[in-house]
């Protein structure tokens, strides 16, 4: 199962990165949406889209938090030879990786001063379940109401009560990606009456 | 082209770039400083912009720079050609089938589709910083949400004037948070930012900021109850196109006091005269 180290990046890095940013970008920009992104094939348990987000994003100077069993010696040196960035633990991150039980709790992470609120951990939430169901998302990027499956719905509630200081997240499967960025406010998604209630 | 790098920049700085238009998509109209590069072309000539379409730029764009509206002027032909060379992308002067528009000082005035990016350039992205210089002190004041200093200063406007004299870069509140500098451009664009179907994202090359707009993000343009915000315009129809809803440039034609007024859009007013609309001054 395992690539070998060396192989399973982008084969023309300008392009293929240019293209995954876009992705990631759109993403970013318009919460809730699911885009397509591709030319990565890092090894097992990275996802080839979150292996495309970290070579699209990281680089010798990001600090880069492995979680649970995404530390290991076939991800580490993977991420090693093609981008260079250190390995450090979750309070010194920049981008954190894993699946979404291995990541939390969340407080562990940075979430930017209230002067320099960007300086926060954007969490790469992988093998997520990305569909357009599940929280209701309403927010800059978004025209009226988003809908996004999400693990749960209070850690991130309770990350936009933050604003502007929290953190940002990209959900990875597969070949494709969303995000979450800490301005989007979430409530449950329910036909009934009591939809709006949860709102944040 | 194949002695540059796709889109001139190196990796490494695009990657630079690319982290901070995330951060500032996720928290919109506040200024995430980056570490902007020297670039083949004098600050003030929108090395800001530059650098932002070059992050931002994928080989199958089609890319528009307007400087003043104007697709023809000396910037945005330079920064047309500068990435038709280093990397290869299709230009056009159609704002419609632009995916990527490099603007200076406007905004187009056919309303941007879903799909499409506007990289405005801007010279100075702190609002406050002609009322307080220290870089210091603005950022606590962002902190601190405490905008009363560019309150005074329109409400100054109007004690001097009789009423809001701000008629460009007039500051917005975005989101109900952060004040923001929409760039020079005219408070007649001012509307336009909100609600606006595609991306925007603002750079500062010598200032070294990027800040940005998604779509559909709430932007209010800051007045007072009893002196609400005006988009205003010269009160003329287009000389060329006879358009009576677009921003107007005033053009001095003799030395005897003559003028006329045209569409500072160059795209926006040649497609009408293209579709048979002449205005008074049309030949």
């Amino acid at each position: 199962m395992q690539a070998a180290p060396l192989s399973g990046g982008f084969a023309n890095t300008a392009t293929q990165s240019a293209h995954a940013f876009r992705s990631v970008m759109e993403a970013m920009a318009r919460p809730g949406t699911i885009q397509d992104i591709e030319g990565a094939s890092p090894p097992a348990p990275l996802s080839p889209a979150a292996g495309a987000v970290l070579l699209t994003l990281c680089d010798t100077e990001t600090p880069v938090y492995l979680a649970g069993e995404m530390d290991c010696d076939a991800v580490r040196s993977w991420l090693s030879f093609h981008t260079g960035a250190p390995f450090v633990g979750p309070a010194q991150c920049m981008f954190a990786v894993g699946i979404w039980d291995a990541l939390g709790p969340l407080s562990i992470y940075p979430i930017g001063t209230s002067e320099y609120p960007d300086r926060s951990t954007t969490l790469i939430v992988d093998s997520a379940g990305l569909s357009a169901s599940g929280a209701k998302l309403k927010g800059p990027g978004i025209k009226d109401y988003a809908a996004l499956f999400l693990p749960e719905l209070e850690a991130f509630q309770a990350n936009n009560l933050l604003f502007p200081l929290g953190l940002d997240f990209i959900f990875t499967k597969g070949s494709e990606l969303a995000a979450l960025p800490r301005s989007t406010q979430i409530s449950r998604l329910d036909s009934k009456a009591g939809a709006q209630v949860g709102a944040s | 082209m194949s002695n540059y790098n796709f889109a001139y920049l190196d990796e490494q700085t695009k990657r630079m770039i690319r982290r901070a238009i995330l951060k500032g998509l996720a928290i919109p109209g506040y200024q995430v400083p980056f570490a902007s590069r020297e670039m083949p072309m004098p600050y003030g000539w929108g090395t800001g912009g530059v650098q932002v379409s070059a992050a931002v730029l994928t080989p199958e764009d089609t890319f528009k720079v307007i400087d003043q509206g104007a697709d023809d002027t000396t910037n945005a032909v330079s920064i047309r050609t500068f990435f038709e060379r280093t990397a290869g992308v299709e230009t056009t002067t159609a704002t419609c089938d632009a995916t990527v528009i490099q603007t200076r000082h406007r905004i187009p005035e056919e309303a941007l589709q879903e799909g499409q990016i506007l990289v405005y350039q801007v010279p100075i992205p702190e609002p406050l910083r002609f009322l307080e210089p220290r870089e210091s002190e603005t950022r606590k004041m962002h902190s601190l949400e405490e905008y009363g200093l560019m309150h005074v200063k329109l409400y100054e406007d109007i004690s001097r004037h009789g009423h809001i004299a701000t008629s460009y870069a007039y500051p917005v509140k975005v989101e109900g948070r952060y004040v923001m500098d929409p760039s020079p451009i005219p408070k007649f664009d001012n509307p336009k930012l909100g609600d606006m179907a595609a991306i925007q994202l603002f750079g500062a090359g010598r200032e070294q900021r990027i800040y940005a707009l998604p779509p559909y993000t709430q932007v209010v343009s800051l007045d007072f109850e009893d002196h609400p915000f005006e988009a205003s315009k010269a009160d003329h129809p287009c000389g060329m196109c006879g358009a009576t809803d677009s921003y107007l440039d005033e053009l001095i034609v003799d030395d005897a006091g003559g003028r006329m007024f045209v569409c500072s859009d160059t795209d926006y007013c040649e497609a009408r005269q293209a579709a048979g609309h002449k205005g008074k001054d049309a030949a």
